[in-house]
């Protein structure tokens, strides 16, 4: 209980952080959302009327406290740029982002612990060997590149699917679904590799540890036994770990494959409302994006604790 | 088999003869386009067009600043006049106007019929409503500077409206572009509301923007059903989209854009951006306080060159801050006025006391690929004259606040349009006074030069007088002038009717399907 606790007040210390710095990158950063907004038609009376409509003329803390307070009641403002409602507006785009998201995730265990799980029964072999390989490419090549060649080989000349023709989760969902699946990939494939070079590493650490796999041998338990028996469960534990930061990861890299493949989602939002200084659309973005940074590390904190009892302790 | 192609055929004329006839006799001129070909125009369908930025200021048209967003809801607002694909103005929600002879009084009959989309007629008070809240007449800051020129507005009967201004002013018809839309509404800045040929349906931020053809619209009827807008950032997403046939029309692409493009799906059609594209040059600071340096450095671009590099020789050179879209006010004779010609550039180089060059730094929106292409190649051709300079790549918004409103650079490379069809605005924005004087341009004979032309009431003085202010701009080598950018347009081969306007607008109203 005090475990959970400290917790989840580290974690509202992190946002609060997190807000804090974000609101303070504005003021230093060059460029004021009335430039955008005014263009060069701005007077320096309409600027200032306009900053003034908008709150920018108040002190700096004040504006991060009146901030605060109405992202508590639930209200996150109103987009300089679109003069919609930014709770409407970025909820619109989680759902894209979100579903890219859990795609690439999907693909990254589903792959990733049975080829992990096989390489560590093979160590030495050819294929092996191959694995290394192909896993130390993947690892290095950065998503956008493969984002990129994905595109080109399997939508201009495969023609598997049609770049650019991105439709929104609401209107139809299984279309949404399959544009995805390359982005989705994209995304997945140097993190599967990670994982792979990750859950291996971690059984060949724990099978050389001796001790219980010797007890397990001795019992007469088949090697297969040992694996998933034993070994695997403790194997485990840094790859959930790793797997939780995986998933922050992924919202960050979705940022940059959204848009090689023009995907109208979070990470698109985010770089034009920097762009423009949209700053309440910023704001509640990052928030978002640092929440569940924070919620996944919780979460495999907690998943860990069930694998390993021995953490349920400190 | 022979039999029913000529049935078909036939089917076809008349289908035609009878589209012509229900939409009024101009219409076998508006199907054809600026491309020339020629076919049967089919009324109806949707067509996707790729935008390359997203509508980021208010969708208000009384507030709207970006060209990208104006170039869309061209379609949706209407002004008492509007320019036509040549420049003209033409009666829009007035049906007629006639200017006094003092030039002070502008008086517009309004046009029967005409409505707003949410099935409003147009009336008097919607007029001087729409009219008054760019003026700024009822004590609020005008929306559009301009516009505070006029000082009073009012109904003489339903159907009339008395447009009084402080001063003469012979052009200021062309302002009278502003949209006209509906009074006390307060949703312009999320659902526009406006009398043109398309209306407003849905917007997805990041994502599209959706119209639909208005079918109570007063004019000519617009031949598409429906057209959305698809917003692509990114450069190579966009050419991926054009190739894989999710757009049909994209304009403002490069040749390196369209040469990526499949000739049997695409007609590639050429206009021009209107705008003068060049290395703007703040006049108040070292080394570029010195008429001699920025002459010496006008000798030492080779435009052609830069042209040839960044855009295949597309474009068209100039030599002062007019476009040649302005064909009465554009002098050509200033176009070559400085010839590459480094060993002068030297000669002057040292005259101002840099025999050995110096070093500047040119700021460049980063966003803008055109203009950091150009810069690239500027760097290069000043490097060889002994000039060092850098390019600082800034992004839109640090490029409006601190080189355009606080002119805080020593050289930037842009492109600078025209908000309407008049020299004046293209030219007085380098009166010293003005406040869109980034360039800190001051130069008493300019100055005068143009309150003469302002102030002048016979055409032909004036259109001379202006001439005589490009030239003054050219003389002192105000900028580094460099072209008006080529503009490549990419439309489906079944597609036709595009007109290229002389200002930064798509006309959507006259594409159409080929049958």
């Amino acid at each position: 209980m005090k475990y959970t606790a400290k917790k989840l007040l580290l974690a509202v210390v992190t946002m609060v952080i997190v807000s804090f710095l974000a609101f303070l990158a504005f003021q230093i950063i060059p460029g004021d959302p009335t430039t955008t907004l005014l263009g060069t038609d701005a007077t320096p009376e309409r600027v200032e009327a306009l900053r003034h409509q908008l709150g920018l003329d108040e002190p700096f803390l004040l504006r991060y406290g009146n901030w605060v307070a109405g992202f508590l009641r639930g209200d996150m403002g109103t987009s300089y740029s679109y003069s919609m409602a930014v709770g409407s507006m970025v909820g619109g785009k989680i759902p894209i982002t979100g579903l890219l998201t859990a795609m690439a995730f999907v693909l990254i265990v589903a792959v990733s612990v049975p080829v992990g799980l096989l390489s560590a029964r093979r160590e030495n072999s050819r294929s092996s060997h191959v694995l290394d390989a192909v896993n130390q490419v993947l690892m290095a090549v950065p998503p956008f590149f493969t984002g990129i060649l994905l595109t080109f080989v399997f939508g201009l000349v495969l023609k598997w699917f049609t770049p650019g023709t991105f439709v929104s989760p609401g209107e139809d969902l299984g279309g949404c679904i399959r544009y995805l699946i390359f982005p989705a990939i994209a995304i997945a494939l140097p993190r599967i590799a990670m994982t792979v070079k990750m859950l291996r590493s971690s059984i060949q650490s724990e099978l050389r540890r001796g001790g219980y796999v010797r007890t397990a041998y001795s019992r007469g338990d088949t090697s297969r036994r040992v694996l998933y028996g034993h070994v695997l469960r403790n194997a485990l534990v840094p790859v959930v770990t790793f797997l939780a930061m995986t998933m922050a990861d992924i919202v960050a890299g979705s940022v940059v494959i959204e848009q090689v493949f023009a995907i109208p989602g979070l990470g698109q939002l985010l770089l034009r409302s920097i762009s423009t200084r949209d700053f309440p659309v910023v704001q509640a973005i990052i928030v978002i994006m640092a929440f569940w940074v924070v919620l996944v590390n919780l979460l495999a904190d907690i998943v860990n604790q069930q694998i390993d009892p021995r953490l349920r302790l400190q | 088999m022979k039999k029913r192609q000529v049935a078909l055929f036939l089917a076809l004329v008349m289908l035609g003869a009878a589209l012509c006839g229900c939409g009024g006799g101009s219409q076998t001129d508006s199907a054809q386009g600026d491309n020339g070909v020629k076919g049967t125009a089919v009324r109806g369908g949707e067509i996707t067009v790729g935008i390359a930025q997203d509508l980021e200021d208010s969708l208000d048209p009384h507030q709207m600043v970006a060209a990208g967003t104006k170039e869309v809801l061209f379609n949706v607002f209407e002004g008492l006049v509007k320019p036509n694909s040549d420049g003209e103005l033409i009666p829009a929600v007035a049906e007629s106007y006639k200017i006094s002879e003092d030039e002070t009084t502008y008086t517009f009959t309004l046009r029967d019929g005409v409505k707003f989309h949410n099935d409003q007629p147009v009336t008097a008070d919607d007029v001087i409503y729409s009219i008054s809240r760019c003026a700024g007449l009822s004590g609020e800051d005008p929306l559009v500077p301009a516009l505070s020129a006029v000082k009073s507005i009012e109904a003489t009967d339903k159907k009339t409206v008395v447009i009084t201004l402080k001063d003469p002013n012979n052009e200021f018809l062309a302002y009278l572009t502003v949209a006209i839309v509906p009074k006390d509404y307060t949703g312009q800045s999320t659902a526009p509301v406006g009398t043109g040929p398309f209306r407003f349906v849905s917007r997805s931020p990041q994502e599209s923007i959706v119209l639909e053809r208005f079918g109570d619209y007063w004019g000519e009827a617009a031949y598409l059903d429906k057209v959305t807008y698809k917003i692509y950032e990114n450069a190579d997403a966009l050419v991926l989209a054009l190739n894989s046939g999710s757009i049909d029309l994209c304009a403002h692409l490069t040749p390196t854009q369209t040469d990526q493009l499949s000739t049997d799906t695409f007609q590639v059609l050429e206009g021009t951006m209107n705008l003068v594209q060049a290395v703007y040059l703040n006049n108040a600071v070292a080394p570029f306080d010195n008429e001699k340096v920025r002459q010496a450095l006008s000798y030492a671009l080779d435009v052609q060159g830069i042209m040839d590099l960044v855009a295949d020789g597309h474009g068209t050179p100039l030599g002062s801050s007019m476009y040649p879209a302005f064909t009465k006010y554009f002098d050509d004779s200033l176009t070559h006025y400085y010839q590459y010609d480094p060993v002068k550039t030297k000669q002057l180089l040292a005259e101002a006391g840099y025999p050995n060059g110096f070093s500047m730094t040119i700021r460049v929106p980063s966003n803008y690929q055109p203009h950091m292409d150009t810069a690239e190649v500027v760097v290069e051709q000043l490097r060889a004259v002994g000039v060092t300079a850098t390019i600082e790549p800034v992004d839109w918004s640090t490029w409006l606040s601190d080189v355009y409103t606080n002119r805080n650079f020593q050289a930037t490379v842009v492109g600078v349009d025209a908000s309407n069809m008049t020299a004046r605005a293209m030219l007085e924005r380098f009166a010293s006074t003005s406040g869109k004087n980034f360039i800190n341009y001051n130069n008493p004979d300019y100055d005068a030069l143009y309150q003469k032309a302002i102030s002048c009431s016979d055409e032909e003085e004036q259109t001379a007088l202006y001439k005589q202010m490009e030239r003054t701009l050219t003389e002192t080598a105000a900028n580094l002038y460099i072209q008006d950018l080529s503009d490549l347009v990419a439309m489906k081969k079944n597609l036709d009717g595009l007109h290229f306007y002389p200002i930064y607008v798509l006309d959507l109203s006259t594409i159409h399907y080929v049958a």
